[in-house]
C-alpha cells in the first residue's frame, strides 16, 4: 500500500512538473549532438565481449523497426539478449520513473522523456534519434480524393484524430493550427494505432497519423502527404537509464540504433533522419 | 465389528438428525458478533480492505482544494450527462429486450437452452474491448449488418451516442437477464398456470401475474445493469469512438485525463465513484429487500 501510494505520489509531481518542462524539452534535444557522441563512444569498446540482457522501453510506433535492430544486434553480440517492452510513451515513462528495471528508453515524444529526464531516472542527456512526420491516413484508392489537410475539413468525411493528451493528437493540432484550419473529427482516439484501425476497418474515411504508421498497414490505407505536416514533426529521444545492471551492452544497443545500420532500418520504416 | 462405539454414535447422529439440529441452533443461541471464528474473520477483513482501501486512497489523493474548478468545467458536465442519460437508455434497452428473453430461458424448454444461456453471459467474462471490436465487425459501417443499415437506412453507429448505448447494452444486458432469470426460477410458475386455467391468455398471465411477481428481481438487475453500463469503458470506446458531448462518457474522460491531467482524473473518478454508490446503495436497499 505504501508503495502504491509512493507511486501515485511520483507520478503526480512528475506529471505537474513534466508540463513545465515542455519548453525545456526543445532544448534536450537540440543537445543531441552532443550526447551523440557520448553514446557512441563506447561502440569503440565493443571489441570488449558483450554479455547479458538488455531490456529496452520502447514507444510502441518503434515497435518493428527495433524487432529487427534486436535481432541485429544479438546476431552481432552472441550471448546478448535484447528484451522489449512496447507500449504508449506515458505509460511507460510512468512505470520508468515508478522503478520497473529497464536499461533503455526510447519515447516518441521530448515531453515523455522529460518525465524521466526529471525525476533522475536517466544517465547523460537523450539524444534524438529519429523524427515522425504526421501523413493522411485515407481508404485504399483515396475514393474521397483527399489530396491536402484542407479536405479533411469537408463535412461529408468522417475524420479521426489522436486526442490532445498524446503525441501525435497534439502535433496534428499543431499543424492544423499552423495551416488555421478548424477540423471537427467524428472521433479523438486515445492513441495513433487505434486512430489509423478506425481507417483500416473501413469505419472513418480519414485519419491524421504518422508516415511510419502508414506504412506499417500496408495497403489496408492509402497514405497522402501534406506539407503542414513539417511544422509539426515529432522528435524521439532515447537514454540509457540510471537503474541499468548492464551499462555496457545497453550503450552498444544505444550505439546501434544511432549507428549507420540502424539508422537504415528506420529509415526504411518511414521514420526521418534526426 | 471392530468399529469404535464413538463412531457408532456419531453414525446414529446423522441418521436421526437429533444432534444436528442442536448443533445447527447453536450459533444462533450465541449472537451473530461474538462468534465470528478467526479463519473466517481475519480473510473477510482483509478482503473488505483490498476492496474498499483503493477507494479510500481516492479520496485521501483527491485534489480537494482544485476540485470546484475541474468540476464545474463544461467538459466534466458534458461527460457525466452523456453518462447518465447513455447508462439510463441502455438500461431502458436491457429491459425491453432482457426481460423477455430472460423469461424464455426461464421458462421454455427448447433443446441448446444450456448453450443459449452460456451465449447470453458471455459479455458478463468477454474483454470489454473484445466486445466492441465484435460491435464493429457487426454493426459497423462495414460491417456485417452494419453495411444494410448505412445503405438501407442511412444510419451508421459508431461515432454517435447510439453507439455509446448499444455498447452498453451490450455488456450491461447480461446483468439484467441473469438476475431476472434467477428471480423466474425462483419464482412459483403454478400462478401463472393458474391464471391460464382462470381464462388469461399466455402473455396476459405474464404482464398481471409474472412481471407483479418478479418485479424486485426486475429492479435489482435493472439496477445492476445501469450501474454497468456507467461505469462501460473498453466496448464504447473501442465502438463509438471519443468526442467530448457525444461519445465521451466519464470513463473516457478520466482515462484521457490520466495522460495529461492526473489530477482531474482522479477528481472525475470521484464523482464517477459518488453517483455509483449513491445509486447502488439508494435503490439496493430499496428493492432489493423488498422481496
Amino acid at each position: 500500500m505504501t508503495r502504491s501510494a509512493r507511486r501515485t505520489r511520483r507520478m503526480l509531481q512528475v506529471t505537474g512538473a513534466g508540463a513545465a518542462l515542455l519548453a525545456l524539452s526543445a532544448c534536450s534535444s537540440s543537445d543531441s549532438g552532443s550526447s551523440t557522441t557520448s553514446g557512441s563512444a563506447p561502440s569503440d569498446s565493443a571489441s570488449d565481449k558483450l554479455s547479458g540482457t538488455v531490456t529496452v522501453f520502447a514507444a510502441a510506433s518503434l515497435k518493428e523497426s527495433f524487432t529487427t535492430l534486436g535481432k541485429e544486434f544479438e546476431k552481432a553480440h552472441p550471448g546478448t539478449k535484447v528484451t522489449f517492452s512496447f507500449g504508449g510513451s506515458d505509460t511507460l515513462a510512468a512505470s520508468i520513473t515508478a522503478g520497473a528495471p529497464a536499461d533503455v528508453f526510447a519515447s516518441a515524444s521530448p515531453r515523455t522523456m522529460a518525465i524521466v529526464t526529471d525525476e533522475g531516472d536517466a544517465q547523460g542527456t537523450p539524444a534524438t534519434f529519429v523524427r515522425n512526420q504526421l501523413e493522411i491516413a485515407a481508404l485504399p484508392g483515396n475514393p474521397d480524393g483527399i489530396a491536402s489537410l484542407k479536405d479533411l475539413t469537408k463535412s461529408s468525411l468522417k475524420v479521426v484524430l489522436c486526442d490532445r493528451t498524446v503525441p501525435c493528437g497534439a502535433a496534428a493540432q499543431k499543424a492544423l493550427d499552423a495551416s488555421r484550419l478548424k477540423l471537427t473529427p467524428v472521433s479523438y482516439e486515445e492513441d495513433v494505432r487505434s486512430a489509423l484501425n478506425k481507417v483500416v476497418l473501413k469505419e472513418a474515411d480519414a485519419a491524421v497519423v504518422y508516415r511510419t504508421d502508414v506504412k506499417a498497414a500496408g495497403d489496408k490505407v492509402e497514405g497522402v502527404d501534406f506539407p503542414e505536416s513539417a511544422q509539426a514533426v515529432n522528435e524521439y529521444p532515447i537514454t540509457l537509464l540510471k537503474g541499468s545492471k548492464n551499462v555496457g551492452t545497453a550503450k552498444a544497443f544505444i550505439a546501434l540504433v544511432q549507428s549507420a545500420d540502424g539508422q537504415k532500418v528506420l529509415t526504411d520504416a518511414g521514420f526521418l533522419q534526426p | 465389528m471392530t468399529s469404535p462405539p464413538l463412531h457408532k454414535a456419531g453414525a446414529a447422529d446423522t441418521l436421526t438428525g437429533g444432534p444436528r439440529r442442536r448443533v445447527r441452533g447453536a450459533p444462533k443461541g450465541r449472537g451473530v458478533g461474538g462468534g465470528a471464528p478467526l479463519p473466517l474473520l481475519l480473510p473477510a477483513l482483509i478482503g473488505l480492505a483490498f476492496l474498499v482501501l483503493p477507494l479510500v486512497a481516492l479520496l485521501i489523493r483527491a485534489p480537494w482544494r482544485s476540485m470546484p474548478e475541474l468540476l464545474t468545467s463544461t467538459e466534466v458536465w458534458q461527460a457525466l450527462q452523456l453518462s447518465l442519460v447513455c447508462a439510463t437508455a441502455a438500461t431502458a434497452v436491457s429491459l425491453v429486450l432482457g426481460v423477455p428473453l430472460a423469461w424464455l430461458l426461464a421458462r421454455v424448454e427448447f433443446p441448446g437452452r444450456g448453450l443459449l444461456r452460456a451465449l447470453v453471459t458471455l459479455p458478463l467474462v468477454l474483454p470489454p474491448v473484445v466486445g466492441g471490436v465484435a460491435l464493429l465487425m457487426a454493426l459497423g459501417r462495414n460491417g456485417v449488418m452494419g453495411r444494410w443499415l448505412d445503405s438501407w437506412f442511412g444510419i451508421t453507429l459508431p461515432f454517435t451516442t447510439a453507439g455509446v448505448v448499444v455498447a452498453e447494452a451490450f455488456v450491461a444486458m447480461p446483468f439484467l437477464v441473469i438476475s431476472v432469470e434467477g428471480t423466474l426460477r425462483a419464482a412459483d410458475p403454478r400462478y401463472e398456470e393458474a391464471a391460464t386455467t382462470l381464462g388469461a391468455s399466455r402473455f396476459t398471465a405474464f404482464r398481471r401475474v409474472t412481471l407483479p411477481l418478479i418485479a424486485p428481481g426486475i429492479a435489482a438487475g435493472a439496477v445492476l445493469a445501469w450501474a454497468r453500463a456507467l461505469g462501460e469503458f473498453g466496448a464504447t470506446i473501442t465502438f463509438a469512438g471519443n468526442f467530448p458531448g457525444r461519445t465521451q462518457t466519464m470513463p473516457l474522460a478520466v482515462y484521457l485525463a490520466l495522460q495529461s491531467d492526473p489530477e482531474a482524473a482522479i477528481a472525475l473518478s470521484l464523482v464517477l465513484l459518488a453517483v455509483s454508490i449513491a445509486v447502488l446503495a439508494g435503490l439496493r436497499d430499496r428493492w432489493m429487500t423488498a422481496s
